[in-house]
Parts: structure tokens; sequence; C-alpha cells
């Protein structure tokens, strides 16, 4: 062997190492985070970022993990990029990461088909394909503690509220803007739906991911058009400018309700003193007076362990990013209890996934009750379709609008149904569930 | 019948029977193409000089803009931070013509927007590690700049709502727009500008410093970002997500010509005016959104009958 042999060899082997699995400790396991720090969209995805980086900081720091297993984890910068996002997916393949958090549904709707293949369980929290909550058809794919699907039936329940009666929705007018891409375009189908079911007239305003800083023509639609109510889909750098445009152009904000990643508070802020009384449905409670939470700040912020500003403790998608981190933890908990495994693998994490449960005592034990609602997640029903409220800006930070009310569950879920035997349908041969669900 | 109808007629009947919204649907396109004519500045500032279509113009809002916020958040009061930012962009105009240009002196155009797209990534990610990804507040009220609006109330009972920051927009755009012409036109460094855009080699040999000159453009071109950025920001928020909007410029460069400045100010408002009037009164005939394709289909249009632009030079090549 020559001298060049030689160094192409030692070269191949160092490329080949680099992209095996690390070298876990014995007692860790890992997770891959893909987050989105920089691009159009970092203004959602930085506190989104930080808020599960620094929870699973705290469970390590505080409890040394779950049941003494370290939680080791990186992030992969997608950019909100699908092809990236499909890139890091691949990498956290090959590391043998317990799950994969999408954070887009552009990613989620890539990465699906590849999961049950891959035997990785895809965690798209209240995001992504809301017809996945089948459990029987998408056995690896989790969207708790709501779909998208949730959120939109919970809106309109809460404008029919608004006007004393579902029965009043009938020839109202209700105006959507959404980001123009698989994440806006998902929640559509029911949309139309319910407009013909309660009565409504639905005036859609897409907004393309390359305008989301220029939406003054939407706007003024808007305003001819005159809805009753406005709904809002939207993410990154489209949500300040939508509410800076309806402050602009006097549409009453209090009948401007957007999903819950519309719910930011940096996008309320963006509209002055002219955002109060705007709306968006959650899942989520916002503070950091939650014990877990002051846990987060005296172990790793003030530890000078985080990239969070302290103003950003307790922000409402900060919040969110923590209970995503949430339900991966108390996931492999569960996991462990159900294997008898202390250092899990994929698969054992979607054992956990299938039999999370989060009852009022479990989240004062994790010192999170209030912050989030009790759920569950069966083997049928991989979101929960779980109580949401409504969150109303009161021009420095979001408060209660409602109380927790259940989503149009009776009317989403032979929909869902559908939805997902069509999915299956067009994407044949679409694997069958292994082991069949209990009845 | 009825598809005539809602194409030809009735668009019409809707702007006279609500004149007040088609006035308002003007001024926001008026706005937006003042906006776009900014921006389209700066492409025909750095191409008179050096026939390069910078890529990075885009990106140089984005990088003033955030400069400007970014000094006034680390405490440095808002007119000290504008100056601030503007020695930023003096800067980087140095520091481009020294490492960019000089150094492809003579390369064919096609190498110098390679560079612009390389300098785009550079200054992205130099922006992302200096100031962080998170969209920025404009600090429009420190800058002395108006806010709030005033209400005209039309006989119909309909309301036109001007914005003062738009109003602002406007004035600036058109003194930057006047400025810019005397500097062109009437000073001895505008003369030699527009020598070195002739002919490198033959203002080389009349003793022009090219690269001074290159500096000095880029400079200007900076300043006119960084007031592009202050606008457009107080509109909505600092962010990466501008520089993607810094590509309406193109369909305003196609349309007023890539060499005129007065080209840049009327096809922006060319552009501007006829997109918003698009998007409001025909676009919901194709499920709305036209607005992102409409003003590449004008400027398209355009470029079939008049190539050189409305006021581009239109250049011959003897072969």
């Amino acid at each position: 062997m020559n001298m060049n042999s030689m160094l192409a060899g030692t070269l191949l082997a160092g490329l080949a190492a680099s992209f095996a699995a690390p070298a876990l400790a014995a007692d860790s396991v890992y997770i891959q985070l893909p987050t989105y720090r920089t691009g159009p969209y970092a203004g959602s995805g930085i506190a989104i970022a930080n808020g599960m980086s620094d929870y699973l900081k705290m469970i390590n720091a505080r409890d040394g993990g779950v049941n003494g297993v370290k939680i080791e984890f990186d992030e992969c910068e997608t950019g909100y990029d699908t092809q990236k996002g499909v890139e890091c997916y691949e990498q956290a393949k090959a590391k043998n990461t317990l799950v994969f958090n999408p954070w887009s549904t552009g990613i989620t709707l890539q990465v699906i088909p590849k999961s049950s293949v891959d035997k990785i369980p895809v965690l798209s929290m209240a995001y992504g394909l809301s017809a996945a909550a089948d459990g029987t058809t998408f056995p690896w794919v989790f969207n708790p503690p709501d779909t998208y699907w949730d959120a939109l039936s919970g809106i309109i329940k809460y404008i029919g509220e608004q006007e004393g009666g579902m029965e009043n929705l009938d020839g109202k007018t209700i105006g959507y803007i959404f980001l123009d891409a698989g994440y806006g375009r998902e929640p559509i189908p029911l949309l139309e739906d319910l407009a013909s079911e309660y009565g409504f007239e639905v005036k859609q305003y897409p907004v393309a991911g390359k305008e989301m800083q220029n939406q003054s023509s939407q706007w003024l639609s808007v305003r001819r058009d005159r809805p009753d109510y406005m709904i809002m889909w939207g993410w990154g750098a489209m949500n300040p400018t939508a509410i800076k445009e309806a402050v602009k152009n006097r549409f009453d904000m209090s009948k401007f309700i957007g999903v819950w990643w519309a719910g930011g508070d940096d996008d309320a802020r963006a509209g002055g003193a002219g955002a109060k009384g705007y709306k968006a449905i959650s899942f989520n409670n916002v503070g950091a007076d939650y014990p877990a939470l002051q846990d987060i700040k005296k172990l790793v912020i003030d530890a000078d362990n985080s990239e969070t500003p302290e103003s950003q403790l307790g922000e409402n998608l900060y919040n969110k990013g923590v209970a995503n981190a949430v339900y991966m933890v108390e996931a492999i908990r569960t996991a462990q209890e159900e294997t008898g495994k202390t250092v899990i693998n994929a698969e054992d994490m979607r054992v956990g996934l299938e039999n999370l449960e989060l009852d009022e005592a479990r989240l004062e034990e994790i010192g999170l009750k209030g912050m989030i609602s009790p759920m569950k997640i069966t083997c049928k029903n991989h979101s929960g379709h779980n109580p949401i409220f409504v969150q109303e800006w009161d021009g420095e930070k979001y408060t209660p609008a409602s109380d927790w009310f259940e989503p149009m569950t009776e009317k989403v879920t032979p929909i869902l149904m559908e939805a997902s035997k069509e999915y299956a349908t067009s994407n044949a041969p679409w694997p069958e569930r292994e082991e069949p669900c209990p009845e | 019948m009825d598809v005539l109808y809602t194409i030809f007629i009735d668009p019409f009947v809707q702007m006279a029977e609500a004149p007040d919204f088609l006035l308002q649907v003007v001024w926001e396109g008026f706005v937006a193409g003042i906006l776009y004519a900014l921006i389209a500045l700066g492409f025909v500032l750095i191409y008179k000089a050096s026939g390069v279509f910078n890529f990075a113009q885009g990106i140089m809002v984005v990088f003033a803009g955030l400069s400007l916020v970014g000094l006034h958040e680390m405490g440095v009061p808002a007119l000290l931070a504008l100056i601030m930012a503007i020695g930023v962009m003096a800067i980087l105009a140095i520091c481009i013509e020294k490492f960019v240009m000089r150094p492809l002196v003579g390369q064919p155009d096609i190498i110098l927007l390679m560079a612009t797209i390389g300098m785009t990534y550079f200054l992205i990610g130099l922006g992302e590690f200096i100031f962080g990804g998170e969209p920025k507040q404009m600090i429009t009220e420190e800058l002395g700049l108006p806010t709030g609006s005033t209400a005209f109330e039309m006989d119909n009972g309909g309301l036109v709502i001007l914005q003062h920051i738009d109003i602002a927009a406007a004035v600036i755009a058109l003194i930057m727009v006047g400025g810019l012409a005397v500097f062109f036109n009437r000073t001895r460094i505008g003369r030699a500008l527009r020598a070195v855009a002739d002919d490198h080699t033959a203002a080389l040999s009349v003793g022009i410093s090219l690269n001074q000159i290159w500096a000095i453009v880029w400079f200007a071109a900076g300043i006119v970002a960084l007031a592009t950025g202050i606008m457009w920001g107080a509109r909505s928020d600092v962010s990466f997500a501008l520089e993607i909007v810094a590509l309406k410029a193109l369909p305003v460069l196609i349309l007023g010509g890539f060499t005129s400045i007065p080209g840049a100010v009327i096809g922006g408002l060319i552009i501007g005016i006829g997109e918003k009037i698009g998007e409001i009164y025909w676009g919901g005939l194709v499920g709305g959104g036209i607005e992102s394709w409409l003003a590449y289909m004008i400027a398209l249009i355009f470029l079939l009958f008049r190539p050189q632009g409305l006021f581009g030079e239109k250049i011959i090549e003897r072969i």
C-alpha cells in the first residue's frame, strides 16, 4: 500500500467515523433538536429552540436526566427549509435519535413516509398533518396535544360563542389569512366543511413566503370585504406584519384570532397599543412562575448555560418549546416504565409516546400545573384532542380570554379519519401497523 | 358573457362605486412603489459605476437596518446610532472595494455577479452572528420620524387613511432621488463616476481613481440601503425576510432600466400601483395572491417591447 492510498484510507475512515452514531455514555440517550435560529422564521424559531433546550438542560442539571439517564442533545439548523430539515432527519437517524421534532409542517410531510421505515417516532407537537392523529394508520407520528383541525374548530367554536350560538354564524363572513405553504393550507378543508355546515362565508387571503413583510394588498382586500372575524395561520415575520397591517387598517382587534403559532409576544408587541385585544388560541399558559420554569431560571439561565434572555422566560412561544420538551421527557419516563429498560431506543420511545399520560397530579409533580392541560395519548389517538383556550393580548402580555374548552372533536374526528384513509390510499402501498391497537 | 363582465366591467364598476377605496389602493401602491424604487436605486448606482448587478443590495438593506437598531439596543442614542450606522456602511463599502472589487477588476460580469451572491451569504451570516436572527423593531419615534395616521372622510362616507411614516418615506425618497441626480450630474465625482461607467480603461487613462469611485458608489448604495431599511422596517420589522422582498426591485429595474435613476422611480411606481390594483380588483378571480408574480408579468411584457427599459440606454455593439 503506497502512501497516497494509506492517506486516502485514513481520510475515508475519519469521514465515516464522523457520520457514525456518537459514542454515548452508557447511561445516556440522544435527541436531535431541529431548530431555526436563522432566516425569515427565526423570530418564531428562536424562542421555541430556547424553551426546548433549557428544559432538557434543567432536567439533566436538577435530576441527572430521566431516572439517572442523561439526555444528550444537539441542534440542527433547518432555517425552516424543507430540504435542510430532511438532511437533519438523516443526520438524526445516523446518530440514533430517540425522536424527531420537525418543527415545520413541510418537513413533517416529507419525513412521515420515512419514519415508518426507519422506525423513528416523529413528534409534531400541535402542527403537521392533522390526519396523523390516527395512530392505526400512522403508528410512528404523534401530534399532541391538538391538531391544526382542533385549533380551527376551537376558533370557530369560540366565534360561535361570541355570536351567541353556532346558529348565529349563518350569514357571517370569516376571513382566513395564511402563509401560503403546507402549514397554512392544512386547515382549509375543515374550514370549508364548517363553513358549509354553519352557513358562514370564507374569504381567503394567502400570503406568499417571500411577501411576508409586504401584506398591504391582503389587508386592503380585508378592508374592502369587511369580514366579521379574521383568522390567521401565520409564522415568522408574517405575524408581526399582519398585526401591524390590521392595526393600520383599523380592523377590530378583538375579532382577530390567530392559531397558537401566531401567538408570539413579539408578534403582538409589534402592533403597539393598537394590538390590544388581539387573540390567539392556545394549549399552554404564559408566565414564568411555574416551579419548573423557576428551576430553569436558577439552574440554566442564571448559571449562564442558556441563550435565553431573561425577558423571554415565560413568554408564549418559549413556553411552547418547554411543553415540547416536557412531552419528550415524560415519554422517555413512560417508555422506561413500560419496557423495564433505563436506556431506551427509538422503538421504545414510540411505546412511551403511545402511553403518555399527564394528569393533574403528574403536572403538579413536574412543576407545570396550569401551564399545560392534562393530556393523554393512546395507541389509536396520537393527538388526544385535548382542551384549549383563547388568549388575549392586553398590550403587554397574553392573558386568558376564555376557560379551557374542548375542540369540536365530534366534527373533526370523522373528517380526520377519512383524510387518514385517503392518505394511505394515495400513498399505497402504505405500511400496515405491525401490532394492532388494543380495543 | 359573465366571465367577460367579471374581467372587463366589474372591476371598473367597483372602482367607480368606492372611489375612496380606489384612492387608498393607489396610495398604498404609491408607497410600495416608492419603497421598491429606493431598493432599485441601490442596484442602479452600482450598475452605473461598475456594470455589476449587485445581488447583495437586499441584504445591505437588512444589514444597514440591523446596524442601526442593534447599536441602539446596545445603548447608543438614536441619532448617534444613525451616524454610526452610516459609518458601518462606509466601512462596508471600503471593504467591498478593497477585498472584492479590486481583485476582480477586468473579470467578466458573471464573475462579479457571483461575487455579489457570495457577499450576500457572507453578510447574512455576519448579520446573524452580530445581531442574532430575531426580527427587531425599528426605532421610528426615537429617530424623530412621524408615527400615527390621518384619516380623510370622503363625500360617500368612506375613509382614506394616510400613515405619517408613509408620507415621510415618500418625501425622503424624493429628496434622495433629487440629491443623487444632482450628485451624478453636477459634481466632479459624479461626472467621474459616469466616466467610469462608460469605460473603465478610458477613465483610468485620464487619471480617475477607479478604487475611490467604487468605494464612493458602494457607500452611496449603502446610504440608500439604510434609508430603505428604516422605512421598510418601520412598516413591518427589520428581519432577514426583508432580503427577499428586495428582489421586488428586479421587475422595477427591467421596467425602468438598469442605468436610470428616474427610471427606478417611475418603474417602482408603475410596479407598486399596478400590482396593488391588479391584486385588489382582479386577484380574486384566480384565488388571490397574484401580487407575487404580477410584477414580473408586467416587466416581462414590457421587456418584449422595450428590452432596455423605459429610460435604459440602448447599447448596440458592433460585431
